[in-house]
């Protein structure tokens, strides 16, 4: 499992760049949806934003989820290429799979990478 | 397949869990007398008095098949069906099918489910066909319930045509209960408006915009300039169809409707008492994540042979729980293959031919009823196998009066309609001989002498 350690993580599996302001999903949550093969981004650039909401619907083979934003802020942009090539989201969450960009935004409740790593282990047993 | 669902062994263990010895005991809070209440119901009857007893209780009904001449239609219409429809339909692989989870014991269930999707999509010219739905207006409603998912619920509007069959816009209302859609749009004084018109009732809080073609009243509009209109507004379109008129007539998939539904009766399903019927369901490739029902795809088994399976299941219910656009999965599975085996007897060109007499008979019919003193037709846009006649008596005065002779007459219009009292929906087939249409103008004429 790929856990970048300058990346901050949800309890709902979603992956935060305090840096960027990006988000996405780990590598945990595509390999637990296995292959996906739709996502639908309901945000719009300029649109402000609460931790903890929707952000985007994702469907794989066999599962569905909805995708929560991590962070408050304002929605800088979105990732338009991502609903074409939604098998990104297998191959590269963290890079080319990126949903939107939060600009300004504060993170809502994330841990750190080691703190996400024993999380996921925890739910392996 | 044996399906059992307990074993004595298991049956026990429960009865050992809740704490009682035998079944028996779980019915204790009946009383006694209650349980076997003595029914006041006749003798038994023998099979051959049953079938006596029923036979002539059927004998009392009068159908179009052997008795009565129709002229009815306003949504189910009176159609010759090959005999192959209904052996098919009969064939037990068929009759008795439920839905095909498992691909590897239901090919042949999920290639006819496949073959009628492909039908659908190419008699609507839409990328997509669902498995069906029940009827041509839950197929509609379910239009709403996409164009409301599609908007994530921010457009709330839905504007339906006052030519949309009244009761599919019952049906859209039932189902948009609670769900804050405001419908709009049916006034009957929009009956006279051009689409082009219409389309002026449609604003940025539109999420759909539901016409039907031809109309209720039997007009055949080209919609391509209407939808450009609604599409700059932002809204989708649903067409309502009649699957016949498309033998004849553009698709709505090329006038540019996001949506195209309608009742699959008229591909060789009997009338019967109204039902059951077929909805059939078509749209974008771009929206089949937001469609409901059950969709068959075709793929390769581990050994690379074509093979059919259900597809993009993670929208349904099951998986997407309340977040799901529609908790409708069921499908018509048997009267869709009905109308698969119907499209495919008949051919392209044999359907056609069939629209073109329905076409021809019905025009036939106009022109002769047009030319009676006290009768005139109501419109003058171009019609398809139905339209509206305006008459010099209440409409169910002369049906009663044609019924007599052995004929059922056209729809009331007033009932749905008040400013259409005495006005006549009437419905011509190739199950009309010009004998009948002749007979009927005639009695048609005897009323208007009274």
């Amino acid at each position: 499992m790929n856990t970048p350690a300058n990346l901050k993580y949800t309890k709902s599996d979603e992956w935060f760049d305090p840096a960027s302001g990006k988000t996405g999903i780990t590598d945990y949550a595509q390999n637990q949806l296995s292959d996906i093969v739709f996502i639908e981004i309901f945000v719009e650039a300029g649109e402000t934003i609460e931790a903890g909401k929707a952000i985007a619907s994702v469907e794989s083979v066999k599962a569905s989820a909805e995708i929560y934003s991590p962070a408050s802020g304002k929605v800088a942009a979105v990732n338009k290429e991502l609903p074409n090539k939604p098998e990104s989201l297998n191959t590269d969450p963290f890079g080319e799979a990126w949903m939107i960009q939060i600009e300004g935004g504060s993170a809502g409740e994330v841990m750190d990478a080691a703190a996400y790593e024993k999380y996921c282990e925890e739910r392996a047993h | 397949m044996t399906y059992i669902p307990i074993s004595p062994k298991e049956r026990d263990a429960m009865l050992e869990t809740v704490g009682v010895k035998s079944l028996d005991d779980l019915f204790d809070a009946i009383p006694v007398k209650h349980r076997f209440p003595k029914l006041n119901l006749p003798p038994a009857l023998t099979e051959m008095e049953a079938m006596d007893e029923l036979s002539g209780l059927a004998q009392t009904n009068e159908n179009v098949r052997n008795d009565l001449v129709s002229f009815l239609g306003a949504g189910m219409y009176n159609h010759y069906i090959p005999s192959v429809v209904d052996h098919m339909l009969r064939r037990g692989e068929f009759y008795t099918a439920y839905t095909p989870y498992q691909p590897e014991i239901s090919q042949g269930t999920l290639q006819a489910i496949f073959e009628y999707q492909s039908l659908m999509s190419a008699l609507t010219g839409m990328d997509v066909s669902n498995a069906s739905h029940y009827d041509g207006a839950t197929a509609t409603a379910e239009a709403v319930n996409l164009a409301y998912a599609q908007f994530r619920g921010k457009r709330k509007k839905v504007v339906m045509s006052p030519g949309l069959h009244p009761q599919y816009r019952e049906v859209v209302r039932t189902y948009t209960q609670g769900m804050g859609v405001d419908t709009a749009g049916d006034d009957e004084a929009g009956i006279g408006l051009s689409p082009e018109a219409f389309a002026d009732q449609v604003d940025d809080n539109t999420c759909l915009v539901i016409v039907q073609y031809p109309d209720f009243f039997g007009r055949v509009y080209d919609y391509t300039k209407f939808i450009d209109a609604v599409h700059a507004k932002g809204s989708l379109v649903c067409v309502v169809a009649n699957p016949t008129a498309l033998a004849m007539f553009k698709t709505p998939g090329s006038m540019g409707a996001d949506i195209v539904v309608g009742d699959g009766q008229p591909l060789g399903i009997p009338m019967w008492y109204g039902g059951p019927s077929v909805g059939f369901f078509t749209t974008r490739k771009n929206m089949v994540h937001k469609m409901a029902g059950r969709l068959v795809g075709e793929t390769v088994d581990n050994r690379g042979q074509r093979a059919y399976v259900l597809t993009l299941t993670a929208r349904e219910q099951h998986i997407k729980r309340e977040r799901a656009t529609s908790n409708i999965c069921t499908n018509q599975g048997l009267i869709a293959l009905g109308t698969a085996v119907y499209l495919s007897v008949l051919g392209k060109k044999g359907f056609r031919q069939v629209a073109e007499l329905c076409y021809q008979k019905a025009h036939y019919t106009a022109t002769q009823l047009s030319k009676v003193k006290g009768y005139k037709l109501s419109h003058n846009e171009p019609f398809f196998h139905e339209f509206t006649l305006q008459c010099p008596e209440p409409v169910t005065e002369i049906n009663a009066h044609l019924l007599e002779h052995g004929i059922i007459g056209g729809y009331d219009l007033g009932q749905d309609y008040p400013s259409l009292a005495n006005h006549m929906l009437i419905a011509v087939t190739e199950m009309n001989s010009k004998e009948e249409i002749d007979a009927f103008v005639e009695v048609m004429s005897e009323v208007s002498h009274d």
